[in-house]
């Protein structure tokens, strides 16, 4: 018998936590989510182990734009992350997980999808 | 049908004509090549650098595979002892016999001892090839005090390396005035002042008429006027003397003061034997210069070609004569002399400029009509070398009033020289004979950086002095191709760093996000952020993790430590000067061991700690600080370190206090944010200990003061730092390198070290010696107050990030718990920690218990 997706919202920090267009680095039932603020209002939230390096360092590489994407650099070797896809824009096929993310109140909130 | 070619002699210009027959690859050409000495050809033009730490085989004009890739066979140590024409035969000084079609002779020349009883003493040199130079550094190592005979360019260039080497070196010339052949007298007055500036004995119109033993030193020289000088060593350079004893033997022709003849094909009476080089003699003169032999060369090589290829009779360059236009390099002395400077021309006129406040000396010689541009001589800046020579060469019309042209420069007003107005053909590199239209040419094909442009036209490889022109055309050209010479930062700013340097500076802007607004668009990227990171805190130095300015930082600098591959970080306090005392040595080690960091020491003096989480940088760093610690800086653009050796507090041969200066020089600048990073070095004598001639900013103490050498790098491209300027006191010290500096940081590009910025200079090292130096663009006061801002609001980046509880919070790996990174894992290594490789974290053997303590 399949069990129904069940979307948990999972509040991981304030807003405050995180300075204007930087990332923090916050641990969802296990797993290391990077989560972004844009100064303009925006919250991203993706996979914070670089795939190219293996480090965990994603949330700690400089956020900006490349065109219409908005990306994050890895600190490691500068490939660009898309903060809404996980793509890694120098390789194809190469990438994070996106993870939804919100703000309740003054709460960031990512959801976590149980199987 | 074939041809044997045998080439005698592979100095500089017997192998250009190799590499010039190898570009033609005629077909049936069988090449062998006889070199009397042990090395195949080395750059003779900057034999000096030998002294300088060039080795060997840096100097060697030999690439790689060269010779087996063409087929060429070598016989090096080997000496062609005589020229049978009749049977075309040469033999060697190893009994060998060798057949030729054609024959071409480039022997050079050698050093001209004049016939002085007791010339032949041991410790008498002379100055000519590697070989010389060994012998010379081991003599120099057992004397204190050396002469050269000879007071012309190389002669000077030869004091220069005695000097270097510590040596008390005296110049003795026979003329009355250093540089004969090229200045005239006033010039040559200038020129011994500032050659005895530089600490050398100059003696003119002294004739030698003996050298014998010594009282006080090996020899000695008396003189024809009855006086006589004690020295250690003599060094003979009393010019040169063609190489033609074989083309003598065997009836070639051979001029009366030396030199194989040779026509405008550089064929000898033997229409089967060639000469080139400085063994020739074309039109009644010898080239002692390495342009005209490389043009010989050229010659050569495409007469030998045609005969090969016989399809057509295509117009074969001739040599017709050669430019002896010279600059002295290396000296630190600037001397240039172009064409007629003499004045020999009939009607000639010329014009003088003396400042003898700055030791500057021009003279030009213009046609009777005031048009055209003959002569001319520089003492003490030659700036003007590579503009008069174009003028001279391509004959361009003199502005009105010729006088402009050495006059000093009253704000952007002097006439300099238009690229565009420099016909096609005009020879821009005189070294390697390239014209106008071959570097334009290069340029249309993508050779659009300096470094590609060389490759592809050998431009700017030889002397170097025709570099900022060859610059210059390749922005024009490119300019005029419509490739537009983008240097715009990124996509975000249509700006190049100097431009937004100067767009923060005037407009006082303090924030990105002022600067993006006013000037930019989107959100800024990480080549952009960092970029405005450092202008702004050049500028205005606040705090870098201050909240505006926090997320513009590279991470290094955001977490104010060195990201390692596994996401730890290395930590590195600063140690100025690499002077520390054991009981702050004793500290580090417990708070290494305390952390469980991997410890090493860096090739910049200091400790380095390895294998710090983010998480326990702050506390670290709390302890750093009570123990006496502040941020070393390594993670920033900005100084790293000022390495020092021990100097004269313990050296016995020390003349100045290194360690002291070193440790002043890393207090003064440490935490200013620049370009690129910035390293120094401060030597405690001539030895050079610290080399300083690697870095950025380099000093070596003199028995007067301080020699300030700049724009050095170890790294990638290694280069030695230049010398700016001689025997400073403290105070002149400071204040040429805070200009320096700023000048540095207001115009340079981004992630541009002083090295590749000084290249890229316009105008080179005499143009950045005018503005820092001399003051020429008048903002010296301004460059001073701008450093002096930077220097009285320098505080401790970690010192103020543990105090500051919004600050320190940043540094945590999860914002939601309190564990650190579980991927994060270390193995043994002698006796220390390193990071786990990916196998080893899948096996778990990473795991390792680790002593982690965070706050
Ligand atoms: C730690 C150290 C190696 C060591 O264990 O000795 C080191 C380590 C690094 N060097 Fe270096 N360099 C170190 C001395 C040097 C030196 C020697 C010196 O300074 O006397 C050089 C050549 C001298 C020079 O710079 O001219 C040197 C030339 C480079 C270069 C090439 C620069 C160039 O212009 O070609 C880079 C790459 C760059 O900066 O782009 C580099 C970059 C790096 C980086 C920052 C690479 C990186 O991004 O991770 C390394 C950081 C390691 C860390 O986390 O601390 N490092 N590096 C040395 C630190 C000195 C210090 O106390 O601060
Ligand atoms: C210290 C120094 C600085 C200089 N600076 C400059 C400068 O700034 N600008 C400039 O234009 N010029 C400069 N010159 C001059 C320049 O080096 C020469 O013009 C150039 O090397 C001439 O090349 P060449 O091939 O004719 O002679 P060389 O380079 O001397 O080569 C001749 C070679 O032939 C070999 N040889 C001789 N006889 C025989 C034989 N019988 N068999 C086999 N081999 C033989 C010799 O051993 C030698 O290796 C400088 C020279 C010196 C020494
Ligand atoms: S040489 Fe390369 S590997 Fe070694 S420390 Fe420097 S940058 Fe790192
Ligand atoms: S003129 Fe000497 S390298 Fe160009």
């Amino acid at each position: 018998m399949r069990r129904a997706k069940k979307a948990n919202w999972i509040s991981v920090c304030e807003l405050d936590d995180i300075v204007p267009d930087t990332g923090v680095c916050v641990l969802v039932c296990g797993e290391q989510v990077a989560v972004f603020r844009l100064s303009g209002g925006g919250l991203h939230a993706i996979g914070n182990v670089d795939p190219v390096s293996g480090a965990s360092v994603l949330a700690r590489g400089i956020v900006g734009n490349l065109g219409g994407q908005v990306v994050v650099a890895s600190p490691i070797h500068k490939q660009h992350f898309d903060l809404r896809t996980g793509a890694c824009l120098e390789s194809p096929g190469v990438g994070v997980r996106a993870w939804p993310v919100r703000c309740e109140g003054c709460t960031v909130q990512v959801r976590y999808d149980t199987a | 049908m074939g041809m044997k070619l045998v080439v005698v002699g592979n100095g500089m210009v017997g192998h250009r004509l190799l590499e010039e027959l190898v570009a033609l690859r005629p077909p049936g050409l069988e090449i062998t090549v006889l070199c009397e000495e042990s090395r195949p050809a080395y750059d003779r033009v900057h034999l000096s650098e030998f002294f300088a730490g060039k080795s060997a085989d840096e100097l060697s004009l030999v690439a790689p595979g060269f010779f087996e890739q063409a087929g060429i066979t070598v016989r090096l140590a080997t000496r062609a002892v005589g020229i049978d024409r009749a049977i075309k035969r040469v033999t060697t000084s190893d009994g060998g016999v060798i057949a030729y079609d054609k024959l071409v002779i480039a022997t050079g020349s050698v050093p001209f001892v004049p016939s002085i009883p007791g010339n032949d003493r041991d410790g008498c040199l002379v100055y000519r090839t590697l070989d010389d130079l060994d012998a010379l550094s081991d003599w120099g190592r057992r004397s204190s005090h050396g002469v050269v005979v000879g007071g012309g360019l190389l002669g000077l260039e030869c004091a220069k390396a005695l000097r270097d080497m510590g040596l008390e070196t005296h110049v003795v010339e026979f003329a009355s005035r250093l540089m004969a052949v090229q200045v005239d007298d006033a010039g040559g007055q200038l020129l011994r002042k500032s050659i005895e500036d530089l600490g050398l004995v100059v003696h003119t119109g002294k004739n030698t008429l003996d050298i014998g033993d010594g009282e006080t030193k090996r020899h000695r020289m008396t003189f024809a006027d009855g006086s006589h000088l004690e020295t250690d060593l003599i060094v003979f350079s009393a010019g040169i003397r063609p190489r033609d004893e074989l083309a003598g033997a065997c009836e070639l022709g051979v001029g009366q003061r030396g030199g194989i003849m040779v026509d405008n094909f550089c064929r000898t009476r033997d229409r089967d034997v060639y000469a080139i080089g400085e063994c020739a003699q074309w039109g009644g003169k010898v080239f002692g210069l390495v342009a005209p032999g490389y043009e010989m060369a050229r010659v050569v090589a495409n007469h030998l070609n045609a005969l090969l290829v016989r399809s057509q009779a295509p117009v074969l360059p001739e040599f017709v004569g050669a430019d002896m236009s010279t600059k002295l390099k290396l000296m630190g002395v600037d001397v240039a002399s172009i064409g007629d400077a003499h004045g020999a021309t009939p009607g000639s006129r010329t014009y003088q400029f003396s400042d003898g406040h700055r030791q500057v000396y021009k003279k030009l010689v213009v046609s009777q009509d005031g048009k055209r541009l003959l002569g001319g001589v520089l003492v003490g800046d030659a700036a003007d070398y590579g503009t008069w020579l174009q003028m001279m060469l391509n004959g361009l019309e003199l502005p009105e009033s010729p006088e402009s042209l050495i006059l000093p420069a009253i704000e952007g007003a002097k006439p300099g020289l238009a690229v565009d107005a420099l016909p096609a053909t005009a020879q821009i590199c005189s070294c390697n004979n390239v014209s106008k239209a071959q570097l334009c040419e290069a340029v249309a094909a993508g050779a659009t950086s300096i470094g590609a442009l060389k490759q592809a036209t050998r431009a700017g490889t030889t002397c170097g002095g025709c570099v900022p022109l060859v610059t210059q055309i390749m922005k024009a050209e490119m300019k005029r191709q419509g490739l537009a010479v983008n240097n715009h930062l990124c996509e975000h700013f249509p700006y190049s760093r100097q431009e937004l340097y100067h767009l923060v500076r005037v407009e006082r802007i303090r924030r990105f996000d002022e600067l993006l607004a006013r000037h930019g668009h989107g959100l800024g990227c990480d080549i952009c952020k960092p970029v405005a990171a450092s202008i702004l805190a050049s500028c205005w130095n606040e705090f870098v993790l201050q909240k505006e300015h926090a997320s513009l930082q590279d991470s290094n600098d955001y977490f104010l430590a060195n990201i390692q591959k596994d996401g730890t970080y290395s930590v590195v306090p600063r140690m100025p000067g690499g002077e520390v005392t054991p009981d702050s040595l004793i500290r580090i080690g417990e708070i290494a061991r305390k952390y469980g960091l991997y410890t090493k020491l860096t090739g910049g003096q200091r400790v380095d700690m390895f294998g710090a989480r983010v998480e326990q940088l702050p506390s670290i760093w709390e302890e750093l600080i009570e123990a006496g610690f502040e941020s070393g800086h390594a993670y920033g653009k900005s100084l790293r370190t000022v390495k020092s050796c021990v100097g004269s507090t313990w050296c016995r041969y020390g003349v100045q206090d290194s360690v002291g200066k070193a440790i002043d020089l890393e207090n003064r600048y440490k935490g200013l944010r620049s370009p690129h990073k910035l390293k120094f070095a401060v030597s405690g004598c001539t030895r050079e200990c610290a080399e300083a001639q690697s870095k950025d900013v380099g000093i070596i103490a003199t028995e007067k003061g301080w020699n300030l050498y700049v724009c050095g790098n170890g790294g990638m491209k290694p280069r030695h730092a230049e010398l700016l300027a001689g025997d400073l006191d403290g105070d002149t010290l400071v204040r040429c390198i805070d200009r320096f500096l700023m000048f540095y940081i207001r115009t340079a590009d981004r992630l541009q070290r002083t090295s590749v910025w000084r290249d890229n200079l316009e105008g080179g090292m005499d143009y950045l010696r005018d503005v820092v130096v001399n003051d020429s663009l008048g903002i010296a006061e301004e460059l001073e107050a701008e450093m002096k801002h930077v220097v009285d609001t320098y505080e401790c980046e970690w010192k103020r990030a543990v105090n500051d509880p919004q600050v320190r919070r940043r540094f945590r790996h999860f914002v939601n718990s309190d564990a650190g990174d579980d991927r994060v894992a270390f193995a043994p290594v002698r006796g220390q920690l390193r990071p786990a490789t990916a196998r080893e974290k899948e096996t778990r053997f990473g795991r390792l218990p680790t002593p982690v303590t965070t706050e």
